[in-house]
C-alpha cells in the first residue's frame, strides 16, 4: 500500500493508520460507531429549523453558487451540454444579480464542449471519471478515464471508490485506488464518490468518509445518483462529522458534497443548516460544499424571484435548459 | 456569516386573556385568595392575573370531587369514562397550537420543545389511558381493582401541562375524581385545560383546578377527605407532605428531584452521545427532574468528548421562547435564576473548572447561559445537589464497576443514561443502576406506557404504564 503523495503532512497517528492494510483496518474499525436512532433524530431536529426573510435569500444565493449543474444521461449530447453550460454562466436571464453556480458536472467526452462554453466564467468543469457509475472496471483503465477528462481541461473529477472491495474489507485496494486516481488528476480536484445507498451503514459511511479523505479526497460526496436512496440528511449528517474531526486533527479543510435526490429549495436549505451546524459556518462555501443536482437550481430561482416579488410566478418563468 | 432571521411564532395564538378563574365543580369561579399576577419569564412581563384559593375554596372544591365521586364518575362504567378522557385528548389536539404558544409564554420553554414535546405527549397520555378505563381488569392488578376516591395532586412549574396530564389522566381512568393544583409561577395552561374539560362535558366536579402557592398545596393534600396524594415536585417539599400523611394510611406517591449520571463509555458513539448530553441537560432549560445533570465520562476519551460538547454547546441558542429558532428558552423565575447562580458560584469556589457558552443572552428577561464544569469531584455541591437549571457537570471513570459506584453515589435515583456500543455492557450497567428509570444511547424520552419514578429521594410510586395505575387503585 502506498501513502498518497498529496498529503505527506499526516499527522503520525494517522501516518500509522494508512502504513498497511491491517492498521488501515484497525483504525476504520477503531473509528467511533454511529448510532442510527441518534443521528437520525438529530437530522430531523436540525431540519425543523425556521429560515425565512433574509437569512432565506441569503440561503438561496449561497445555494446558487454550491450547485454543480449535472447532465449524466446516455443520452447527452453536445448540444443539451452547451445550453446547460448557458444556463450556469447565467441561471436566471433576467437578473444578472444571480450567482453563477459553482461547477458543471458531465460525462468525460462532454468535457471539452463543457470547458469550450464555459472558458472565462469562472465556472468550474467537473467529470465523472473511474468507470462511473459502477466503478467496475481495472484500475488501469480508471486512471486513463481520469486522464482523458483531465487533458480535456475538467477542473474537477468526481471518481467512484470500488464498493465492492470496501465491503468485503479490502480497505488497502479502496485506498491506492483513490490515492492514484488523486495522483492522476494533478491540478483538478477529486471528489471522492461513496455511494452511501449500498454502504448500508451509518458506520460503513463514516470508515468510507475517513478513507476517502486519508487517501487525499478534497471533497467526499455521497452517491452517484443512480443508485437509491442517494443523499440523505442523515448520511450528510455523517459526512460532515467526517470533514470536521479531520480539520480538529489535521487543520486541513475538505468539502462535502450530497447528490441525487435534492430537488427543492426547502430541502437544500436544511443541508446548509446542518452544513452550519454540524460541520461549522466555515464549511459554507462552494470551495467545501457542493450540491450534485439538475432540478435543484430551478427550484432556487423560482423561491429567489418569489423572495423579491412577493410572489410565485411558476415554472414558466425560469429555464428548462 | 449565516444569521438565522428571527421567526417568532405570533403570541395572539394563546388566545390570553387579562384575567383567569379557578375551575370548581364544572364552574370558574373567583377564588377567596389574594390573586396572583403571572409573568413571562422571556420578558418579564405581567401575563394575566390568577385568581387563588383561600382554605375555604380547598374544602369546596374536594366536596365537589367527593359528590362527583359518590354520584357519578366512581360508578360509570369503564367504557364510558374512557369516552370522555378520549374526548380531552382530541381536544388537547385540536387547540394544541394554543397550548403550545401559552405554555411558552408562561413557563419560558422554547416554542419547538411546547409544539414538539409537551402538548403531544399531554395528549398522548390522556389517548393511552382512556384506552385502560374499561380494561383495569385485565391489567394484573386483581380482578376487580376499585378506584381509590378524591385525588389530591400538586405539580411543578416545569411542564405544567404535561405533568397535569401524568396526574389527571390516570386518576380520572381508574375512576377517581381530581383536586389538582399548578404551580404558583404557571397556572395557566391547566386553566386552559379546565376549559377543554368543560368543552368535553365531563360532570361537574371530576375535575377541580384550584390556583395559588404551597399553602394552597398543603391545604389540598392534608384535606382529610382526600383518599390518595400525588406530589411532583422538590425533594423538601415531598418529605413535608410524607410527614404530613404518615399515620392517616392515606396512599402517596412523591415524585422529586433528581442528580441522574449519564455514563458515556469510551465506546460510544461519541457524536449521538453529544447529542444525548445536550438533550440530557439542556432539555427544557435543565428543569427536568430526570435531566442528566453528571456526566460520567471514560478517561480514554474526556478530552475528546469534552472538546465535542464544547463545539455544540456553543451552537445552542438561547432567547426568546417563541422564536422557533430557539434551543434553550427562559429560565421560569428569578428565583430560580437566582438559584442557580448561587450553585454555579459554589462550583467555582470548590476548583470545578467552568466553561461557558458565548451566546448572546437577551437583555430582558431571565435567561442562563449553558454551562458546562469540568475536573468535577463526587465532594463537590455541583456533583451532589440538584442545580436544576442548563448546568452540566462532568466527572470521569476508569473503569466500568467505577462508572457505576460513582452513578449510584447519589441520595437520588430518578433516572441514568448509558452510552456504549456494546450491548452486554447496557444490559449489564443497567442492572446496577439504581434508578427508576435507565436510558440506553438517549435520553430523556417519555411515553405514557413506560413507568416513570424514582429511587431514594427522587420518591416512590410510578407513573404511567400498567404499573402507574396501581398508584389510583384499590388492590
Amino acid at each position: 500500500m502506498a501513502a498518497p503523495s498529496t498529503t505527506p503532512s499526516l499527522p503520525p497517528a494517522l501516518a500509522d493508520a494508512v502504513r498497511d492494510d491491517a492498521s488501515l483496518r484497525r483504525f476504520l474499525h477503531g473509528l467511533p460507531g454511529v448510532d442510527q436512532v441518534g443521528v437520525e433524530q438529530r437530522a430531523a431536529g436540525l431540519g425543523t429549523r425556521s429560515i425565512k426573510k433574509a437569512a432565506k435569500m441569503w440561503a438561496i444565493d449561497t445555494a446558487i453558487g454550491m450547485v454543480d449543474l449535472t447532465t449524466l444521461e446516455g443520452a447527452d449530447t453536445h448540444g443539451k451540454v452547451r445550453s446547460l453550460a448557458a444556463k450556469a454562466r447565467r441561471p436566471d436571464p433576467d437578473d444578472p444579480d444571480v450567482p453563477k453556480v459553482a461547477a458543471v458536472c458531465v460525462y468525460p467526452d462532454m468535457v471539452e464542449t463543457a470547458v469550450e462554453e464555459l472558458r472565462g466564467t469562472g465556472v468550474g468543469v467537473a467529470s465523472v471519471a473511474t468507470a462511473f457509475p459502477s466503478g467496475r472496471s481495472s484500475l488501469k483503465v480508471k486512471l486513463e478515464d481520469t486522464a482523458y477528462a483531465v487533458d480535456a481541461g475538467a477542473t474537477e473529477i468526481d471518481m467512484v471508490i470500488d464498493r465492492g472491495a470496501f465491503l468485503s474489507g479490502r480497505y488497502g485496494q479502496v485506498f491506492d485506488e483513490i490515492a492514484q486516481v488523486k495522483r492522476a488528476c494533478g491540478d483538478a480536484h477529486l471528489k471522492v464518490i461513496l455511494e452511501t445507498g449500498e454502504l448500508a451503514t451509518y458506520d460503513n459511511v463514516r470508515r468510507a468518509s475517513w478513507l476517502g479523505l486519508l487517501a487525499g479526497g478534497d471533497f467526499i460526496k455521497t452517491s452517484t445518483g443512480k443508485v437509491s436512496p442517494a443523499a440523505t440528511l442523515p448520511v450528510t449528517h455523517v459526512m460532515l462529522q467526517a470533514v470536521r474531526d479531520w480539520h480538529a486533527q489535521t487543520g486541513e479543510l475538505r468539502g462535502v458534497k450530497p447528490a441525487g435526490g435534492i430537488r427543492t429549495t426547502k430541502d437544500a436549505i436544511k443541508y446548509l443548516v446542518a452544513v452550519h451546524e454540524v460541520a461549522g459556518p466555515e464549511w459554507l462555501a462552494p470551495t467545501l460544499f457542493r450540491f450534485g443536482a439538475s432540478t435543484l437550481l430551478n427550484d432556487l430561482l423560482m423561491q429567489r424571484r418569489t423572495q423579491l416579488a412577493g410572489h410565485y410566478s411558476g415554472p414558466d418563468y425560469v429555464t428548462v435548459d | 456569516m449565516w444569521e438565522y432571521a428571527p421567526a417568532p411564532e405570533s403570541r395572539d395564538i394563546a388566545n390570553l386573556k387579562p384575567n383567569y378563574r379557578m375551575f370548581i365543580d364544572g364552574q370558574f369561579v373567583e377564588g377567596a385568595g389574594e390573586p396572583l399576577k403571572t409573568v413571562n419569564p422571556g420578558t418579564e412581563e405581567v401575563l394575566a392575573e390568577v385568581s387563588t384559593a383561600a382554605p375555604a375554596d380547598v374544602d369546596k372544591a374536594v366536596k365537589a370531587a367527593r359528590r362527583a365521586y359518590d354520584r357519578v364518575w366512581g360508578r360509570m362504567p369503564g367504557a364510558e369514562r374512557a369516552k370522555y378522557i378520549f374526548r380531552i385528548a382530541r381536544l388537547i389536539q385540536e387547540r394544541s397550537r394554543e397550548l403550545a404558544v401559552l405554555e411558552s409564554l408562561d413557563n419560558g420553554k422554547p416554542i419547538k420543545e411546547s409544539r414538539d414535546v409537551d402538548v403531544p405527549t399531554a395528549a398522548a397520555h390522556f389517548f393511552y389511558h382512556a384506552g385502560w378505563a374499561d380494561k383495569l381488569g385485565y391489567a394484573g392488578l386483581g380482578p376487580d381493582p376499585r378506584p381509590l376516591g378524591v385525588a389530591g395532586q400538586v405539580i411543578p412549574w416545569n411542564f405544567p401541562l404535561m405533568m397535569a396530564a401524568w396526574k389527571i389522566a390516570p386518576a380520572l381512568a381508574t375512576g377517581n375524581t381530581v383536586v389538582i393544583k399548578p404551580a404558583e409561577t404557571t397556572p395557566l395552561s391547566a386553566l386552559v385545560l379546565a376549559e377543554i374539560i368543560q368543552q368535553a362535558d365531563l360532570p361537574p366536579g371530576v375535575v377541580n383546578i384550584l390556583a395559588g402557592a404551597g399553602d394552597v398545596g398543603s391545604a389540598v393534600v392534608s384535606h382529610p377527605d382526600v383518599d390518595k396524594v400525588a406530589f411532583t415536585g422538590s425533594t423538601e417539599v415531598g418529605k413535608l407532605i410524607q410527614r404530613q400523611l404518615a399515620g392517616t394510611g392515606r396512599k402517596l406517591t412523591l415524585e422529586l428531584g433528581g442528580k441522574a449520571a449519564n455514563i458515556v463509555f469510551d465506546d460510544a458513539p461519541l457524536d449521538q452521545a453529544v447529542e444525548g448530553i445536550v438533550n440530557g441537560i439542556f432539555f427544557n432549560q435543565g428543569h427536568v427532574c430526570c435531566a442528566g445533570s453528571r456526566l460520567l465520562v471514560q478517561e480514554s476519551v474526556a478530552d475528546e468528548l469534552l472538546e465535542k460538547l464544547h463545539a455544540r454547546v456553543s451552537t445552542l441558542r438561547v432567547g426568546d421562547p417563541l422564536d422557533k429558532n430557539t434551543d434553550v428558552g427562559a429560565i421560569n423565575s428569578r428565583e430560580q435564576l437566582t438559584k442557580i447562580q448561587e450553585l454555579v458560584e459554589t462550583g467555582d469556589a470548590e476548583g470545578a473548572q467552568r466553561w461557558t457558552s458565548a451566546c448572546p443572552l437577551p437583555d430582558k428577561g431571565f435567561y442562563f447561559a449553558p454551562t458546562v464544569f469540568s475536573n468535577v469531584s463526587q465532594a463537590m455541591r455541583i456533583a451532589r445537589e440538584e442545580i436544576f437549571g442548563p448546568v452540566l457537570s462532568v466527572l470521569t471513570f476508569r473503569t466500568p464497576d467505577e462508572a457505576v459506584a460513582k452513578a449510584n453515589n447519589t441520595p437520588y435515583g430518578l433516572s441514568a443514561g448509558i452510552w456504549t456500543e456494546k450491548g452486554s455492557r447496557i444490559l449489564w450497567a443497567a442492572q446496577k443502576m439504581r434508578a427508576g428509570v435507565v436510558w440506553a444511547n438517549t435520553f430523556n424520552r417519555f411515553d405514557p406506557t413506560a413507568p416513570f419514578g424514582g429511587y431514594q429521594e427522587s420518591g416512590f410510586g410510578r407513573e404511567g404504564g400498567r404499573t402507574g395505575l396501581e398508584a389510583y387503585l384499590d388492590v
